[in-house]
């Protein structure tokens, strides 16, 4: 892999454009209805899809107990799915507790739940984030801005083949009373990476 | 193909590093870890990007201990790894079934 840092979106997206134009040629796709495909995707991919599964395992254990167990079919009692690309990818939700800590990485390339968290941050596809979080985790995220509590294991989850991982944050403390969309309103895209506490 | 490996199992990647594509990571190579769970079956990526006729193989999350792979760090770290790039560690337990 080139340790050249700059421009790799760049040089990604010109490759990607590279492989589509030969796609197009050759008559295996057709651009008006990648586009199309391409479009309905996004528009459903979102953050706020990933939390509204946390506030809701949060509210209800038996969905949660669900969730974890499989994620694929209980998303569909929300009205998602890990559908959208070529093939439905596996859901692996991991959930945080007070002994034991997630973070999400993909260290050959940038595998992602993008129905759930919508497209991934930048520094997710760095060669920095990739290389370091599986080496030194605890000292990623004190870069953060996360100094997690020493006493707690850290397991860091590598997406290497079709599944795509989701951390189920800790609920933060003095939320008892609030409503589903209230507590989804509280999760943030880091937290669900698990580079950041909610 | 029925899953050869069971969790709780101790396995050791592949040793060998090829020149394509793979979805072993380096980091990861000639390591011994833990099966944690079965994926189910999906065509091995190393040999589907070069064009090679491939069967779904099972697919298994495997657990190490940072400490086995970098000979440094308290945490754990997970990889999802076909079967063929899998082998039993000898004098382990392995599920016969």
């Amino acid at each position: 892999m080139s340790g050249e840092h700059h421009g790799t979106d760049a040089t990604l997206a010109a490759q990607v454009r590279h492989v589509e134009a030969l796609l197009e040629e050759r008559g295996l796709v057709d651009p008006a209805e990648l586009d199309r495909a391409l479009e309905a995707f996004l528009a459903r991919a979102s953050p706020a899809n990933g939390s509204r599964v946390v506030a809701r395992a949060w509210l209800d254990a038996g969905f949660r107990a669900r969730l974890l167990a499989d994620g694929n079919t209980a998303l569909v009692e929300l009205g998602l799915s890990m559908g959208g690309g070529l093939q439905e990818q596996r859901l692996k939700v991991v959930e945080n507790t007070a002994d034991a800590h997630n973070v999400i990485v993909c260290t050959l390339c940038s595998c992602y739940p993008i129905a759930l968290l919508g497209p991934s941050p930048t520094w997710y596809k760095s060669e920095a984030y990739r290389s370091r979080v599986v080496r030194g985790p605890r000292a990623v995220l004190a870069e953060f801005g996360f100094d997690l509590d020493p006493a707690v294991a850290i397991t860091v989850w590598d997406a290497s083949a079709e599944t795509r991982y989701l951390v189920l944050p800790r609920r933060p403390a003095g939320t008892h009373g609030l409503d589903e969309r209230s507590l989804a309103a509280l999760v943030t895209r880091n937290g669900l990476i698990g580079v950041a506490p909610v | 193909m029925t899953d050869r490996f069971s969790p709780g199992t101790r396995v050791q990647t592949c040793r060998t590093d090829p020149s394509h594509h793979s979805r072993l990571p380096r980091y990861a190579r000639g390591a011994v870890g833990t099966i944690l769970e079965p994926q189910g079956q999906h065509p091995l990526a190393d040999d589907r990007a070069r064009g090679l006729p491939c069967d779904p193989l099972p697919v298994y999350t495997v657990r190490f201990a940072a400490r086995d792979l970098f000979d440094e760090g308290e945490h754990s770290v997970t990889l999802d790894i076909w079967e063929s790039n899998l082998m039993p560690v000898e004098g382990a337990e392995v599920d016969q079934g």
